[in-house]
């Protein structure tokens, strides 16, 4: 059974189709790479999925480990382990990172049936994971993305993403605005949490990523559907020669 | 500062219901209906109290009936039938208490249904709690530990029996009778109220805190607090109120004035919830407080923070007037109006000596249909050389049909002065919103967070175990107000 299935999708934004029909079947174990022009409906597939308010397919449905999203909410959605690194990650003024997280922690545990961390096991637990990422602890005590730089906004994602250990994990350009360094740690934040039981879906421009975060099938979004799935050579080629020859193929 | 999952509990325990809604069953005595000379005289009376009192009552009383009902404030409401309202009720077992196993078993049910287990505060927060229960005091502890640093702590009434000197000589000295309409109303009719002396060079050593209760029905509550902080002195002050869920809205008009002589510093907390009336603007309180503190002394410093959740109508201006050269006044305020809350607060800083410094920083939270007006005045007298003057007003707007005032006043009467002041306006953003729903928080949650991440500033102000109710509160009511 697929951890994550997408059929028919199809979703009107202001009275433009976005999403045309898109399919996709996710399994456990599996890492998927979605590569695509700007425009093409990415992030929309993302806010989708998360279940974003005034994202509501117009047809087709989406699965998690076989139960349907289409009557569940976003924070539903999220406790069942649907997580997303945002390609624009939203700041919280004045909510402390740890406080914020913690919070977050503690939903998902409930929902697993798991007992809330308290807060000395948290700040334990979330001080481990952060110095993984190379994450200060002095950057938890901040406000949530406030005054975070680029790259930091999506590293401080990926912590959350190895805090909430979700099943299916959508990453909406986490290498833009990353340097070198960074990349290395995200990606390695990232494969440290692959195993045969999640998945993750990374949204991505560049292949330069996907030596890091190798995948196991590549798929090229164009005008709202899949036009082209392959292997990781797919994204080398489209590194190569860009969209527009895949485009004019489909 | 954030939302515990208690908050959460507690926010889906009292679902759309206000808490606090029941009705103690206790025998009241009442004066009768309606406002007199001979209802003064009636309450003065049953206060036993000294001629000098009943006196400045009668003036007050006097001066109340040639002054009209202010207008200014952006609040909305029928015109209030001074004559339908009750001016002195006390609840009937009136008790001389040695312990708390004396209260009336009834009052401590009540208090218990507050959350406010007596017993616990005692023991665990260490705070001295002077219970106003309607107009009467029934119960205080901890008052044999102040009184070996000096300190008195009791109701005013009583400290009109045991210090009338004191009350004598600071009762109205910073609020006169004249003051204005409500101000002259308490005057003349106040019942109880708190009463805080803290003598030269003390430092206080725990916070004093008074739970006021509206109870009994139609009967208009009007508290009178002072406190006197001399030289070299530090206290901190907690108020706490609740009332029970009324059809018909009650007046509540309370006077408090605080003195800070030569270093003292005084620290005045709120927490006030008051029925704010039902969605569509049914009951509910109307709360026009006068609230005023005089940093009398070189070095004093008074400090207002506030966080209003409650009340149909809030009309509340907590000021300081900075007499000693070098004195700090500062005002925290969290307003927060839902449905058809109306709130008209802010504060006054009046800058008399030189060098005398004030904040402000006010953050006013709208839902619902509600107005949220900030109204403040800076003024910096001439011989206020070196004054300065901080003020910031932020606005939270929760959906589209809520609305948020700022009325600032500034007036400068030396140019060696500086007064800077600046507002926001802003909204609970969706992407903010869906970046919390998506990190599996709930609606309510989300909110709670946000908008105690708006107040941050303000809450951290707050003692500890105040602030953890205070965000209760928040959460409590904007309930409905998202998603
Ligand atoms: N609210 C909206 N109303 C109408 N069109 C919208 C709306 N939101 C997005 N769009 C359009 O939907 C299309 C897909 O946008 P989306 O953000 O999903 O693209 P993307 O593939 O993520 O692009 P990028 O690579 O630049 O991040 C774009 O043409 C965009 O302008
Ligand atoms: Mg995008």
């Amino acid at each position: 059974m697929s951890l994550l299935e997408i059929k028919n999708a199809k979703l009107k934004l202001d009275d433009k189709d976005i999403l045309k029909g898109l399919s996709l079947s996710v399994s456990k174990g599996e890492v998927h790479a979605i590569m695509g022009p700007n425009g093409s409906g990415k992030s929309t597939l993302s806010y989708m999925l998360a279940g974003r308010e005034g994202y509501e397919l117009e047809s087709g449905e989406v699965f998690l480990e076989g139960q349907s999203l289409s009557n569940m909410e976003a924070d539903e959605r999220a406790r069942s382990g649907l997580f997303l690194a945002f390609q624009y990650p939203v700041e919280l003024p004045g909510v402390g990172g740890m406080s914020f997280l913690r919070e977050a922690v503690n939903s998902r545990r409930k929902f697993l049936g798991e007992e809330e961390l308290d807060h000395l096991a948290f700040v334990k637990e979330s001080r481990k994971v952060a110095s993984k990422m190379f994450v200060k602890d002095e950057m938890l005590k901040r406000a949530v993305n406030v005054g975070f730089s680029g790259g930091e906004k999506k590293r401080f994602e990926i912590l959350q993403m190895a805090m909430l250990k979700p099943k299916v994990s959508i990453l909406d350009e986490t290498d833009s605005g990353l340097d070198v360094d960074a990349l290395k740690i995200v990606s390695d934040g990232v494969n440290a949490q692959r195993n045969d039981d999640n998945a993750i879906v990374v949204i991505t421009h560049y292949q330069r990523l996907l030596d890091y975060i190798v995948p196991d099938f590549v798929h090229i979004l164009s005008d709202g559907s899949i036009i082209k799935s392959g292997g990781p050579e797919l994204a080398l080629e489209v590194e190569k020669n860009g969209y527009a020859g895949l485009i004019n193929a489909a | 500062m954030v939302a515990t999952q208690e908050t959460i509990d507690k926010v889906k325990e009292v679902s759309s219901t206000y808490k606090y809604g029941f009705v103690t069953d206790l025998e009241a005595e009442k004066a009768p209906l309606g406002l007199s000379e001979d209802i003064v005289k009636f309450i003065s009376h049953k206060k036993k109290e000294p001629k000098w009192l009943l006196e400045w009552r009668l003036k007050a009383y006097k001066k109340w009936l040639s002054m009209e009902a202010p207008n200014w404030a952006m609040v909305d409401f029928p015109k209030i039938n001074f004559q339908d309202i009750y001016y002195y009720s006390a609840p009937k077992t009136k008790p001389k208490l040695n312990s708390l196993d004396e209260v009336d078993p009834e009052l401590l049910r009540t208090y218990e249904k507050l959350g406010i287990p007596i017993k616990e505060q005692e023991v665990l927060a260490g705070v001295a709690v002077d219970y106003v229960f309607d107009s009467v005091s029934v119960a205080t502890t901890f008052r044999e530990k102040l009184a070996k640093e000096g300190i008195i702590f009791c109701p005013i009434s009583e400290a009109v029996q045991t210090h009338p000197d004191l009350v004598q000589k600071y009762i109205g000295s910073v609020i006169p009778i004249s003051d204005n309409y409500y101000a002259a109303l308490n005057s003349a009719v106040f019942t109880d109220g708190s009463f805080v002396y803290i003598p030269k060079g003390v430092k206080c050593p725990m916070e004093l805190s008074t739970y006021f209760r509206i109870n009994e029905q139609n009967s208009g509550q009007f508290e009178r607090t002072l406190i006197i902080a001399e030289d070299d002195t530090y206290v901190s002050y907690l108020e706490g109120c609740t009332a029970p869920q009324r059809d018909e809205n009650q007046l509540h008009a309370a006077v408090v004035e605080l003195v800070a002589m030569n270093n003292a510093e005084i620290k005045y907390s709120t927490v006030q919830n008051w029925y704010p009336g039902d969605k569509d603007g049914n009951g509910g309180i109307y709360n026009f407080v006068t609230k005023r503190g005089n940093c009398i002394g070189k070095k004093s410093k008074i400090s207002w923070t506030q966080v209003e959740t409650g009340s149909a109508i809030t009309w509340k201006y907590p000021s300081c007037v900075l007499k000693g050269d070098d004195s700090v006044g500062e005002f925290y305020s969290v307003a927060v109006a839902n449905n058809a809350q109306q709130a008209d607060t802010g504060t006054k800083m009046i800058h008399i000596g030189k060098n005398t410094k004030s904040t402000i920083i006010s953050k006013g939270i709208s839902a619902g249909k509600a107005q949220n007006t900030y109204r403040g005045q800076v003024q910096i007298q001439k011989n206020a050389k070196g004054s300065r003057n901080f003020t910031q007003c932020d606005s939270l707007l929760i959906g589209d049909k809520c609305g948020a005032h700022t009325v600032p006043y500034i007036n400068q009467f030396t140019p060696h002065a500086r007064v800077e002041h600046e507002a926001t306006t802003s909204k609970i953003s969706e992407d903010q919103l869906f970046y919390c729903l998506q990190r599996g928080l709930d609606t309510e949650q989300a909110t709670s967070l946000i908008v105690n991440g708006f107040c941050k500033e303000v809450m951290k102000e707050l003692p500890m175990e105040f602030a953890v109710e205070a965000q209760k509160l928040i959460g409590i009511s904007l309930e409905g107000s998202v998603g």
